[in-house]
């Protein structure tokens, strides 16, 4: 079969809602952008949890300690499953960390700010696993079959995650007045950052476009930062935390909120390496990386001896 | 109080649990794979799990209003009552694993003579303990044998972390008036009856990571009167300051 041929049955798979599983053949583009987004996605989940991992140690209570715990747990579990779906595309994982570590792959701007009270912990369960969910829920739906699997078990975690980081931000909301402040100012620090989670408007959405055709996304940036927003103020106003933008307001005729600009300014900056926190991430994982080295070679060294017994 | 040789036995076995746990989950996010992680996470979590239940055993059992928290949480230095193994700091991979394998094993065997208490609830969390740390153990041994017998650096980190660790070993082992009181009574375990099998278990598992067993090493004790090593105060500063900065909160 000649390149035009496959191109057609792929394009037929794809207009017949049919998955593209790791034997199928597939265009160049589309492998790199699968690996490009579900590195990015699985280097996320890995990064995220330094943030969070943070206050296992310090959560307040041991309830909460062994929620968070299992929390930033299942966040390592997400990434281990993403990097096997990567692997499906014939990448290492090796070659995907390193990719992490020397800054070649991206991962999630997010985490480039730093959780600074308990009440951190409270806001990204809420906003961040929040609008997590609603830009993977369709990624249950994604055309590269070992991602869409993946996606599935993973938003079952997160809308747990969702909730119990909703649930943190309720008894704070409920509780004094320094725990109801330290709510606020958690909210208010959390709430842009989370809004740019869907990336740049659509117009300035380089990938927007392809991802689409290739119904790996099914819908826009805007489209999901509208939905996040709508959803998010009822939660808020019902535990009476105010979002921290002065443009809100009910828009009846597009039966939806109409919300403020984040800061795209920052947003690029932080995906240029200037955020808060991006340095301290990077070395971090560096650190752990490298000093796990001997241990690694220890565990190749020892399966390498087994072998030869057995051979 | 009439339990008073129960509770504080309690204790021993909560603070122990949490303590160690607390050290492990110190790695999440840090661990050498991603895999090793999860499953310290996994470690930690079980153990917290389990000081959890235990701290409300004990709570119910001294009946003075107390909770869980208020046990892990508003104690101080010279009242917590864990080992002194459980609280010396990680290290690097190869000193948790040792750490958390003398650990295991001594669980390992401590679970399965508490099986047979006469209290009812610890028979049951010595049962479901048994079940966890029988995992973990099977985890560090595994670990013990691929580090142990994997390159020559690791194996040479292995034999240090075991050099250094070696001086708390008999801690495990000690107990005081009450716990005697309650051995006799068919409640507590005798750590003495479990230290051959201890010691058993420990010996397989070094030979088969070709790791040379220490010898003649001063044994350092006090932890079950509560005298710890310096670093139990930092780490009681990291896990209790928040709790104690908002006296009045709920969480
Ligand atoms: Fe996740
Ligand atoms: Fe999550």
């Amino acid at each position: 079969m000649d390149t035009n041929q496959l191109e057609q049955n792929f394009d037929a798979k794809l207009a017949r809602n049919e998955s593209i599983e790791p034997k199928d053949w597939m265009p160049d583009n589309y492998r790199k952008h699968l690996i490009r987004q579900i590195s990015q996605h699985a280097h996320s989940e890995i990064v995220g949890m330094l943030p969070e991992g943070n206050w296992i140690t310090r959560a307040p209570s041991l309830r909460r300690k062994m929620v968070l715990l299992a929390k930033v747990q299942d966040e390592g579990g997400h990434g281990l499953y993403l990097y096997s779906a990567a692997e499906t595309l014939n990448i290492s994982r090796e070659e995907l960390i390193d990719q992490l570590l020397t800054g070649k792959a991206k991962y999630s701007s997010i985490f480039n700010y730093p959780s600074l009270t308990w009440a951190d912990i409270g806001a990204i369960g809420w906003l961040v696993d929040g609008a997590a969910i609603m830009n993977q829920v369709m990624l249950q739906r994604t055309s590269y079959g070992p991602y869409a699997r993946a996606m599935v078990r993973i938003c079952k975690e997160e809308s747990f995650h969702q909730r119990q980081g909703y649930e943190i931000m309720t008894v704070l909301a409920k509780g004094t007045a320094e725990q109801k402040a330290m709510a606020q100012d958690a909210l208010n620090r959390w709430w842009w950052p989370s809004l740019m989670m869907f990336g740049p408007p659509d117009e300035k959405s380089p990938n927007t476009a392809n991802a689409i055709k290739w119904k790996i996304k099914r819908e826009t940036n805007d489209e999901l930062r509208q939905k996040f927003v709508n959803q998010t103020f009822p939660q808020a106003d019902i535990i009476g935390l105010k979002l921290p933008d002065p443009d809100l307001k009910w828009n009846e005729s597009k039966g939806g909120f109409d919300f403020g600009t984040p800061n795209w300014e920052e947003f690029y900056n932080i995906i240029a390496g200037n955020g808060p926190c991006n340095k301290a991430r990077i070395s971090a994982r560096t650190k752990a990386h490298n000093e796990g080295a001997w241990v690694r070679e220890a565990a190749n060294a020892y399966a390498e001896k087994k072998k030869a017994v057995l051979a | 109080m009439k339990n008073e040789g129960l509770f504080n036995y309690l204790l021993r076995l909560a603070d122990t649990n949490l303590i160690l746990g607390h050290r492990l989950s110190e790695w999440c996010g840090h661990a050498p794979y991603l895999e090793e992680d999860i499953a310290m996470a996994n470690i930690a979590l079980d153990m917290i799990g389990q000081a959890n239940a235990l701290f409300q055993y004990a709570a119910k059992t001294e009946a003075k209003g107390r909770t869980e928290d208020d046990l892990a949480y508003m104690r101080n230095e010279r009242e917590f009552v864990n080992t002194l193994l459980s609280e010396q700091p990680n290290g690097d991979f190869a000193m948790t694993i040792v750490r958390q394998f003398l650990s295991d094993v001594f669980d390992f065997h401590f679970y399965e003579s508490l099986k047979s208490s006469k209290d009812e609830m610890l028979s049951a969390l010595a049962v479901k303990g048994h079940k966890e740390v029988t995992y973990h153990l099977r985890h560090t041994t595994a670990w013990m044998e691929r580090l142990g017998d994997g390159t020559e650096e690791s194996h040479s980190r292995l034999q240090k972390a075991l050099n250094e660790l070696w001086c708390y070993t008999d801690d495990l082992f000690e107990l005081n008036e009450g716990d005697k009181r309650l051995v006799k009574e068919g409640i507590a375990v005798d750590p003495a009856s479990i230290q051959n099998a201890w010691i058993k278990t420990v010996d397989d598992v070094l030979a088969k990571a070709k790791l040379v067993k220490p010898a003649g090493v001063w044994q350092q004790k006090g932890s079950r009167e509560g005298i710890h090593s310096e670093h139990l105060g930092f780490l009681l500063a990291e896990m209790q300051h928040l709790h104690r900065a908002y006296p009045q909160a709920q969480w």
